[in-house]
């Protein structure tokens, strides 16, 4: 036996040097991400470049299909109205749906999996707490939202249950799902066929109506976003700047600028938007309240996901469910819980969706609402494959379906062509997810 | 880490099976102790009643053609199978070890032939998967990333670029010795490395080999599976056989040669057999 007599923890000088060569095997599988090993904001950018150009492109398609479907649609609708203020909050309204559904379907694409049911969940929850306010039972209306969350969540759970406990497809299971709540819907709706909450003297309606058609007072806006961008600025910049100062892996101070910069000039312009008068004969002026709180999901579940061991054991999950399990995670437990957060989501969705429709009705397509829920995460960057996504993913997709929607719905094209465009978009989205995990892909076979 | 236990001498050798002399000197408790460990897999009976002494501070390797069943034995003591049949005594108790969590809290340490990182999380969030450090309710990145950059350092894992990249950019040496530090960075007192040196290079090896040389100079129990009799030879002090599920040889290395060790593994007995020699144990 080889006697060591360096203190422990040493290795022979042989071994050391070895070790510290270049290692001529590390042909990396895939591109190190830019803002790790970059020293400077010029560096990041050539390193982000670099990656955009091997296939995998981060925030890149989506960003571009942004500008992109609004300056096509800002050039042919009719007085390029589709800019104006009035027709941008609008969208802002009709995005909201689409972004935390897409957050939502987030939950389970991170896992690898699919939930074709949340379109008729949603409906179910807006029902929920549409019913509520109604002058019997008359909850108040955050009652009532929670009663609907739960009552969601609750069928999440059972989606979760069937799939695990059962070892039965997501697919298949969630498709039974989709009829099944799709059926119970025009049940609940009986032969009204639906539900309204457009009472201007029950103040519980208002106030869920008044989700969508309220909006916050334009100078307790400016101070709320300065507020918000002061506060989560303050704590980029004291991580970044605490983890560069004890010499932990830390982007550069340029690309923590960058970053404060955009979250402040992203926020001025909603703001700045929402509080130009759109009102034609008396004026409407401010921030819908559903604004706001589609940005306190987003920071929920960004936190959810990338803060805490929950959020750590999904991704584990879905990058490699044999290593979660070895490593001691409860693969069952952490996949029936994204089933209960993606409908627990959904059901939240389907409030806003009764607050912008001033109620529910059996017209509602849970079918389209569930692939524009898809279309809108994999748009974002969300991978159909599992392991990779994040909550931002559903708000910038969700943003692009509700400009297409909204931009189509301007040029007065039927229902058909939105359809046409819509899967367009997805099979678009789709073919950029599979060309950057082909890319990595083949790099590993040709490292192998 | 706790590593305070001194290393054992090395005592005389006990044949497997109980079929030769007991009247070697005493050997120490092994920290594991197998009996009778059977395992199947539908049709498939992986393992007979396989029985294994695993010592504090000493290597044992675990030797065997392809598909003898040295990884499903790795398993079921790692928490990923249960076994049909046996019981194992871990320091002397009955234990059951049903989950991954069983036996990482007994101090029991993995690094699988199949290697088990999440390609999508890089190597810090790996190395902590399952057993994240919090302050409140948050991940504490930082504590994370300090201990793992000091583990990784320690082993002299110098030719990653970034901790923090995704373990799907690393080598396959990268990777590997990755999965190792990982499975040394907790207290652990058994690690268990299945073919821990197949992807490696001659310096990672030596590095591999190293490392386990250090880990039972610290009294941890390490065995080692291997097709490579050249690493079994340099650091084992015990070697077990596997054939078609069943233990043909378990005995102190000076009882062995490469050519005993190949007919064990093919035939299941030896010319040199150390079974029926009963005389093997009285090494030098
Ligand atoms: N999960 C499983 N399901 C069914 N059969 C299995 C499973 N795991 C292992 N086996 C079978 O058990 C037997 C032993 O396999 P094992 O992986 O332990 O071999 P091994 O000794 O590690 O071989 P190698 O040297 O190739 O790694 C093989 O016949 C294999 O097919
Ligand atoms: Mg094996």
């Amino acid at each position: 036996m080889a006697s060591i007599d360096k203190p422990a923890g040493e290795l022979p000088d042989t071994v050391t040097e070895a070790l510290s060569a270049p290692d001529l095997t590390a042909a990396a599988v895939e591109v190190i991400p830019p803002e790790i090993l970059a020293q400077s904001l010029g560096q990041y950018l050539r390193a982000w470049l670099a990656r955009a150009r091997s296939g995998d492109a981060g925030v890149l398609p989506v960003a571009i299909a942004l500008v992109a479907v609004t300056v096509v649609f800002t050039i042919v609708s009719p007085n390029h109205v589709f800019l104006s203020a009035g027709n941008l909050v609008n969208l802002f309204d009709q995005s909201a749906v689409f972004v935390v559904l897409a957050m939502g379907e987030g939950f389970v694409l991170l896992l690898g999996e699919i939930d074709l049911s949340i379109g008729y969940v949603a409906a179910i929850g807006g029902i929920v707490a549409a019913n509520l306010v109604q002058p019997t039972p008359n909850w108040p209306w955050w009652a009532a939202i929670i009663a609907a969350l739960l009552v969601c969540g609750g069928i999440g759970a059972i989606h979760g249950l069937i799939i695990t406990r059962l070892g039965m497809p997501a697919f298949v299971v969630t498709l039974a799902g989709y009829l099944f709540w799709f059926g119970v819907m025009i049940i609940i709706l009986g032969a009204a066929g639906g539900v309204g909450i457009t009472s201007t003297v029950l103040p519980n309606q208002q106030a869920l109506y008044g989700l969508v058609y309220s909006y916050i007072d334009p100078v307790v806006a400016w101070i709320g976003l300065v507020v918000i961008v002061g506060l989560l600025g303050g704590a980029l910049w004291l991580r970044d700047a605490g983890r560069r100062r004890s010499g932990l892996v830390a982007p550069p101070v340029g690309l923590t600028v960058a970053k404060i910069v955009f979250l402040a000039a992203a926020g001025v312009v909603v703001v700045a938007i929402c509080n130009v008068n759109r009102g034609s004969f008396l004026p409407i002026v401010g921030v819908p309240w559903v604004v706001p709180l589609v940005l306190v999901v987003l920071a929920i579940w960004t936190v959810l996901l990338e803060r805490t061991p929950f959020g750590r054991h999904m991704y584990a999950v879905g990058g490699n469910p044999e290593a979660a399990r070895r490593a001691g995670i409860n693969v069952s437990r952490v996949r029936t819980l994204a089933f209960v957060l993606c409908s627990l989501t959904a059901g939240l969705a389907g409030v806003i969706y009764c607050s912008q429709l001033g109620g529910m009705t059996t017209n509602i397509n849970g079918g389209q609402l569930v692939l524009y829920a898809v279309a809108a995460a994999v748009i974002g960057g969300t991978s159909l494959f599992g392991g990779r996504g994040r909550a931002i993913h559903g708000l910038l997709g969700g943003l692009v379906i509700g400009a297409i929607y909204n931009g189509l719905y301007l040029l007065g094209l039927p229902i058909q062509w939105q359809l046409i465009a819509t899967g367009l978009v997805l099979l678009a989205a789709v073919s950029v997810d599979a060309l950057s995990r082909r890319g990595a892909g083949s790099g590993s076979l040709a490292h192998a | 880490m706790d590593m305070t236990a001194e290393p054992n001498p090395l005592p005389g050798g006990v044949p497997a099976g109980g079929s030769a002399s007991v009247a070697a000197p005493a050997n120490p408790e092994p920290l594991l102790r197998l009996r009778g460990i059977s395992k199947h897999f539908g049709a498939v009976q992986a393992l007979y009643g396989v029985d294994l002494d695993l010592p504090p501070g000493q290597v044992t390797a675990l030797c065997g053609d392809n598909g003898a069943g040295k990884s499903v034995l790795t398993k079921c003591i790692a928490g990923i199978h249960e076994p049909d049949e046996g019981e194992m005594l871990w320091e002397g108790r009955q234990v059951h070890i049903r989950t991954p969590k069983d036996a990482a809290s007994l101090g029991i340490e993995t690094v699988y032939q199949d290697l088990a990182l999440a390609d999508n999380l890089d190597i810090v969030q790996n190395m902590f998967l399952g057993r994240e450090r919090v302050s409140s309710v948050f991940l504490d990145e930082d504590g994370m990333e300090r201990a793992a950059a000091d583990t990784l350092a320690g082993l002299r894992v110098t030719t990653v670029r970034s901790i923090r990249q995704p373990v799907a950019t690393l080598s396959g040496g990268q990777r590997q010795a990755v999965a190792v530090a990982k499975a040394v960075m907790w207290n652990s007192k058994l690690v268990m490395l299945d073919e821990p040196t197949a992807a490696l290079g001659v310096a990672q090896t030596a590095m591999v080999l190293e490392l386990i040389r250090r880990l039972k100079d610290h009294g941890l129990a390490v065995m080692v599976i291997s097709h490579n009799l050249n690493d079994v030879f340099e650091v084992a002090d015990r070697i077990a056989v596997l054939r078609l599920g069943r233990m043909v040889a378990e005995d102190w290395l000076s009882s062995f040669d490469r050519q005993s060790v190949v007919d064990f593994m093919t035939t299941g007995g030896s010319s040199r057999d150390v079974l029926a020699s009963g005389s093997s144990h009285d090494k030098d």
